[in-house]
């Protein structure tokens, strides 16, 4: 398309679902009341130490795990300075030379061809405060909940190639992130944040371009757009026969732009240097393979089996296992009514429309892999017609009552009878004589359209599998 | 010398700190004191020893991952200059500047 490449790196936090901070007991629960989840600690007075939470580092561990990384066996911590008043204490506790864990990758599928993304580094780190700023402009206020909340960063090397690969990479990262269960990988919740570096090249050139930094991109949406964006400016930059300056820019999601924070000129000098309240982290052989093993089967793992095993479309898989919750879903209901391609259809059909129009999780919808499993037996022995099916299905969600049940109730049993089903197609036939001498003039189409009107007739409870064959006996 | 006149007043710019040219040189001066007496280290001969991260012979001290009661608000706040609706109060600060780690 391009005379020119795109070359694109993402930073991701992730805040891990501890019960506690990273370096005190605070809890970490969101949407509490501004400074009620604060202590010295977090706070940063004086001749106070931070002591770190051991779950924080399993749940890092577990995440550069299950992202393929190799465990350092000597990690630090290192202190960021910078003068912000969302930390309190003036730096930041982070890692700087020596990281948790460096040198992963991950696999995406865009248009059906899988790469390779690589990751430098995974490391942990505290959450900064939040800052309310007054409308006036007169003053700002620090509410330090967030403060000390445990992060994850993780840094993928620039292997991307292009804004809906950024977008592929940050859907995958979520989905790997969201099995290892170490956090609840929400954007619009702020629990998996992003900033992109991104630069072009001309198309063959081995040499990157100057990078802009984006910040600001809270959602996988807006990720995509700012970066599409991007590569338009910088490339009639380039075209105009201007130079790409090195900076950090920030998306305006309203405007559809980016716009200038600040230039390299300004450029943080952070001065990092080891904690010295903070002892280094030394994760043996023992500690690693233990958390290995209790990994669970990973998105790719399990797409790879549901391609292989059952038989499932590759896209299938890929759009069943993004979610753990749906990926298990599946597999309950297909314990009980093993047709994976049917469960499949239901789940990527009914139930994701539903879950969409609700805005819920499989796990909010109330909906139990018995209940589908029960509907689906009853379509598939004939009781009820498919289009029957999504009735019940609408209504057991509705009333949260068995599919049998309302089966029953609302006299929903599928008509097999054959004279009954006779005079309904009689009665279609004798009424629709345009559409019948079309059929029988060679239009095989108009045989859908009687059939549709037979199955009205019925409300819906006909055999379709008699109608059709009834109508083409009839009209012969 | 260990540390120029501009290296000092990079550090303050960094540090927000507003000082006078002849302060600059009064503190250029005392760093390097400090800085030179440090220097002495440099004598030893540390060829054959390992880098350290850390003086104390320690590694892996955790805390369980359980929550505590955490400081009452009036505590919290008793020390503020300035506070609102239970939050600090501080100078306005651009929202350009907002930190995302």
């Amino acid at each position: 398309m391009s005379k020119y490449e795109t070359v694109i790196g993402l930073e991701v936090h992730v805040e891990l679902a501890t019960e506690s901070k990273i370096f005190c007991s605070c809890p970490t629960a969101f949407g509490a009341g501004p400074n009620t989840h604060v202590c010295p600690v977090c706070l940063g007075f004086p001749g106070t130490l931070p002591v770190l939470n051991k779950r924080a580092v399993e749940y890092a561990l577990r995440a550069a795990l299950a992202l393929n990384c190799h465990i350092s066996s000597f990690a630090k911590f290192d202190r960021k300075n910078y003068f912000y008043p969302d930390l309190p204490k003036a730096y930041q506790i982070s890692q700087y030379d020596l990281p948790l864990a460096t040198g992963g990758y991950l696999e995406i599928q865009t248009a059906g061809v899988t790469r390779r993304i690589g990751i430098t580094r995974v490391h942990l780190e505290e959450d900064a405060g939040k800052l309310v700023h007054a409308p006036s402009g007169e003053y700002s206020l620090a509410d330090y909940n967030r403060t000390g909340v445990p992060l994850i960063e993780i840094v993928s090397e620039p292997d991307i190639r292009s804004p809906e690969e950024a977008r592929a990479y940050l859907e995958k990262l979520k989905s790997i992130l969201q099995y290892t269960g170490v956090s609840d990988v929400k954007m619009e919740e702020g629990s998996l944040r992003c900033d992109a570096n991104i630069s072009i090249m001309p198309a063959g050139s081995t040499r990157f371009g100057a990078r802009a930094e984006i910040k600001n991109l809270n959602s996988f949406k807006a990720v995509q757009r700012g970066l599409e964006y991007e590569v338009k400016r910088q490339a009639q930059l380039l075209d105009a026969g201007g130079k790409v300056v090195q900076e950090t820019r920030r998306w305006d999601e309203d405007k559809g732009e980016t716009y200038t924070m600040r230039s390299k000129e300004e450029a943080h000098d952070y001065r990092y240097f080891p904690d010295p309240d903070l002892v280094p982290v030394m994760v043996d052989e023992t500690w690693v393979a233990a958390i290995r093993q209790s990994l669970p089967e990973l998105p790719d793992a399990r797409r790879h089996r549901y391609i292989y095993e059952l038989g499932l479309p590759p896209y299938d898989a890929g759009v069943i296992t993004a979610s753990r919750a749906m990926a298990d879903f599946f597999e309950a209901v297909l314990a009980e009514y093993p047709d994976a391609k049917t469960v499949s259809n239901w789940v990527m059909g009914e139930i994701t429309r539903y879950l969409n129009a609700s805005n819920m999780e499989i796990t909010q919808s109330g909906l139990s892999p018995a209940a589908l499993a029960e509907l689906l037996k009853l379509q598939a022995d004939g009781t009820i017609s498919g289009t029957i099916a999504k009735t019940v299905f609408e209504e057991m969600l509705a009333t949260g009552h068995r599919a049998a049940d309302i089966v029953k109730e609302k006299g929903l049993v599928q008509i097999s009878h054959e004279p009954v089903i006779a005079s309904l197609v009689d009665q279609a036939i004798a009424a629709n004589p345009a559409t019948v001498s079309d059929y029988r003039s060679g239009k095989e189409k108009a045989l859908g359209f009687l059939v549709g009107q037979v199955m009205k007739l019925s409300g819906g409870k006909a055999n379709p599998e008699l109608v059709n064959r009834l109508l083409r006996e009839k009209l012969q | 010398m260990k540390i120029t006149v501009e290296e000092v007043a990079h550090v303050a710019q960094l540090a927000r700190l507003e000082i006078t040219e002849e302060e600059m040189r009064l503190y250029t001066d005392q760093l390097n004191a400090i800085l030179e007496y440090a220097a002495r280290l440099d004598s030893l001969d540390t060829s054959g020893i390992q880098p350290t991260a850390h003086v104390l012979p320690l590694k892996n001290v955790f805390r369980e991952d359980i929550k505590k009661t955490c400081l009452p608000l009036d505590e919290v706040l008793a020390n503020a200059p300035r506070a609102e609706g239970g939050m600090f109060r501080v100078p306005p600060v651009l929202e350009t500047e907002e930190a995302s780690q």
